[in-house]
């Protein structure tokens, strides 16, 4: 159903503007003085200020890999995030855990994780489809840099972002 | 209905009645009748131990009448009715019977389902995440579509060893094995090497090999395809690439002359990995490890991928024009008894087509290709190791393929000959041509996926495209004509032959009218008596018998002999 919105009708001196040049004038003015008398809050001067205190549990920043409290790298290169993150910004190349290794009969571990942040949108998704909880998203928003290679975030990167989070299901204990 | 031919007897499956042969193994009648049984141990080219349990459904049949009372009376098509046995049978070793009922569902079934998936996961390892089988595992999909969704199992689970090397080129995980036994029962009764087997009891049961023997014959990779989990798995894919992201090719195998028919794998235009894909006509459902495994040799270094000149002693970058222009010139100026060209038996038909234009148009005294001859394994690989020796005798109608090497060699001793055009071959490695008998030309031509000496001997070498970059068809040793199909991009400049061919013969002052493959299939089946009439698309997946060889693949005879003496369903 079509709506039809009636114009209104303005009068002549309405027409002419200039009485609602005054008014606006009085509105800003109004707004100013409440802001020097420190009535009104303003916009946080970021990034001199920041906000981060004040971030929700549930923000969403930088997908990022953690270690657990044994210093295992929980990621175990299974790709299922890869394969569900929508803008395809996640790329893995897995390998082999070396015979040697202490953690060895995990077999399986990434070799390169690599996230684009330019393409990342933060959606989660990558977090929610992890079997291993070796992916979080933290709250680092500003991720930023100067070329495009920057904004690829590496797995030493990510681990850095990511440190250690201790309480998960630990699969991979000795009874493993 | 039942008045129909004697050996064919009436079953009800799922309520709906068919015919099918006496004799039919339940489970072949049900898939027939589109009802998949869900199974681990079965597998038609193998005997049927029924150990699983997987296969469960319920059957009947007609009431047997107390003495005295009366029989049943049919209904108006003539079929009895069905009381059901109340308990369940496996569809996979059970033959169907006349008048038997088969239900793949309903209470009965779905409890036995829930129940083996308990009970084959009570134990099973938390592994998918690491696990190769991922993703094309029957355990997984039977437990999305028939498990009961949680377990009941609170003790701890067994352990078992992980990880261990059973052969060369196969891995053992034994805390996932599903004690299907069909690893066994394929190195006892197909590849003749019965090395594995089962120690231990209960839930403690292992798969092992025999101490001090180990899984290394050529056919050892074929366990890990048909090992329904992933237990069994390839050294050589091992945490490369997860299945779900690889783009899957049907093709055939190059490395002999019977042809494998394969399921290439390629993710981003790399291959990863390369199964055998069933044909009863071909290759059964196998293939040998050695043909497998040679394709890592696509993505190598020595991959030409520009056309190059010859300057003095030094090979140069040339684009195409400038190369084809230079051999252009080089050929024009001989005459066609003073060239040689020495093609490929690993050519496609259709390629070969354009070599027999080249040959004409420049009026060649000496055409032959390369023999390539090892030993026959009595399984799958002929001893013939050219994928297309039946294509170069109909196509380019050589009577016996390689018999003129010998004398192109001492034509260019001589000094008879001058120029050779050397396509897909490699003359110094694989025709015995030596280094300083190539310098005794004026001009060599030749096209190969690699640099090689006969590339350094080259005064054009021109970057060819291999087997998987290609399309075009081929006939095996059983004279079928089979297709290659294209699946991965070539790198660099590559060109496919047919292509580089064209571009000489069109040099040269030829004419051609060719701008696709397809175009060459439809000259072959207007030029070629036994390609009359053929399409492109009728030839399939699977290929048409296209001549009579009289070779057959002693795989399948014993296929053939196992079939008929009732062990296997084939
Ligand atoms: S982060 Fe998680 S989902 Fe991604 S590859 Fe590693 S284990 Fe798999
Ligand atoms: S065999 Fe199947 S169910 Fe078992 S770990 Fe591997 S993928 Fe998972
Ligand atoms: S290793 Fe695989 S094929 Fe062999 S018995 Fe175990 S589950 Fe079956
Ligand atoms: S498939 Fe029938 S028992 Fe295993």
């Amino acid at each position: 159903m079509a709506i039809i919105v009636q114009r209104p009708k303005l009068k002549w001196w309405e027409q002419l503007y200039i009485p609602a040049l005054f008014i606006g004038m009085r509105v800003t003015l109004g707004h100013l003085v409440s802001i020097l008398s420190r009535k009104t809050k303003v916009t946080m001067q970021y990034p001199e200020e920041k906000w981060d205190e004040h971030l929700p549990e549930h923000y969403r920043g930088a997908p990022a890999l953690v270690t657990d409290e044994h210093d295992r790298e929980r990621c175990v290169a299974c790709q299922l995030c890869e394969f569900i993150c929508p803008p395809r910004a996640i790329t893995i190349k897995p390998e082999e855990i070396p015979g040697d290794d202490k953690w060895a009969k995990v077999e399986k571990r990434p070799r390169t994780f690599d996230i684009d942040m330019i393409r990342c949108i933060y959606c989660g998704l990558c977090e929610e489809v992890c079997p291993e909880q070796a992916i979080f998203l933290r709250k680092d928003y500003a991720i930023t840099g100067t070329s495009r290679a920057e904004m690829v975030h590496d797995k030493e990167k990510l681990y850095q972002i990511g440190g250690v989070r201790v309480g998960l299901v630990n699969k991979w204990n000795e009874l493993k | 209905m039942s008045e129909a031919k004697t050996d064919l007897v009436d079953v009800q499956i799922d309520g709906v009645w068919y015919q099918f042969p006496k004799g039919m193994r339940m489970i072949e009648a049900c898939r027939q009748a589109g009802v998949e049984v869900p199974h681990y141990c079965y597998h038609p080219k193998l005997t049927s131990p029924g150990n699983c349990r997987m296969c469960l459904v319920e059957m009947g049949m007609p009431p047997r009448p107390a003495p005295g009372a009366e029989a049943p009376a049919p209904d108006e098509n003539g079929h009895l009715p069905i009381s059901w046995i109340p308990r369940p049978v496996i569809a996979c070793a059970n033959t169907i019977g006349p008048n038997m009922g088969i239900r793949t569902t309903g209470p009965l079934t779905e409890e036995c389902r829930k129940g083996v998936m308990e009970l084959l996961l009570a134990n099973h390892p938390l592994d998918c995440p690491i696990c190769d089988q991922a993703g094309e595992c029957s355990l997984q999909e039977f437990s999305v579509e028939h498990g009961k969704g949680e377990s009941r199992f609170r003790e701890q689970k067994v352990k078992k060893p992980k990880n261990v090397d059973v052969g060369p080129r196969v891995r053992l995980d034994d805390e996932r094995c599903i004690m299907c036994s069909r690893c066994i029962r394929f190195t006892d009764e197909i590849a003749d090497d019965p090395v594995l087997g089962f120690t231990d009891r209960g839930s403690h049961t292992v798969l092992t090999v025999y101490p001090g023997r180990e899984l290394a014959n050529n056919y050892s990779l074929n366990t890990v395809d048909i090992c329904p989990v992933g237990a069994l798995t390839s050294n050589d894919f091992r945490f490369q690439m997860r299945v779900w992201f690889m783009r899957e090719t049907n093709t055939i195998d190059t490395n002999c002359a019977t042809g494998c028919n394969i399921t290439v794998f390629a993710r981003e235009n790399k291959i990863y990995r390369i199964t055998p894909r069933q044909n009863n006509d071909v290759n059964s459902d196998w293939m040998p490890d050695s043909h497998r495994l040679n394709f890592h040799w696509i993505e190598s270094e020595a991959r030409l991928t520009e056309p190059l000149v010859k300057d003095g002693d030094h090979h140069r970058i040339a684009g195409w024009h400038e190369a084809i222009a230079t051999a252009g010139d080089k050929l024009s100026a001989l005459d066609g008894s003073e060239i040689a060209v020495i093609a490929s038996a690993r050519m496609t038909n259709e390629e070969l087509l354009m070599v027999k234009r080249l040959v004409k148009h420049l009026k060649v005294g000496h055409v032959d290709t390369v023999a390539r001859v090892g030993e026959a394994d009595g399984y799958l690989i002929s001893a013939d190791r050219n994928p297309n020796t039946n294509g170069v005798k109909l196509v380019l109608g050589l009577d016996d393929p390689g018999s003129q090497i010998e004398a192109i060699k001492l034509g260019i001793e001589q000094g008879r000959i001058k120029a050779v055009i050397a396509l897909q071959e490699n003359l110094v490695d694989d025709a015995g041509f030596s280094a300083e008998l190539l310098g005794k030309l004026d001009f060599l031509l030749s096209t190969y996926p690699l640099a090689n000496a006969t590339a350094d001997a080259s005064d054009v070498v021109l970057p060819g495209a291999c087997w998987a970059e290609k399309s075009g068809t081929m006939i095996n040793a059983t004279g079928r004509l089979q297709r290659l199909n294209k699946v991965v991009d070539a790198p660099g400049e590559t060109l496919e032959s047919w292509e580089i061919i064209r571009d000489l013969v069109q040099v040269t002052g030829g004419g051609n009218g060719i701008y696709a493959v397809s175009d060459l299939f439809k000259q072959l089946a207007a030029e070629v008596s036994e390609f009359k009439g053929l399409t492109w698309g009728q030839i399939g997946d699977l290929g048409l018998p296209l001549i009579e060889t009289g070779v057959t693949i002693p795989a399948l005879d014993r296929e053939k002999q196992r079939i008929a003496s009732g062990l296997i369903v084939g």
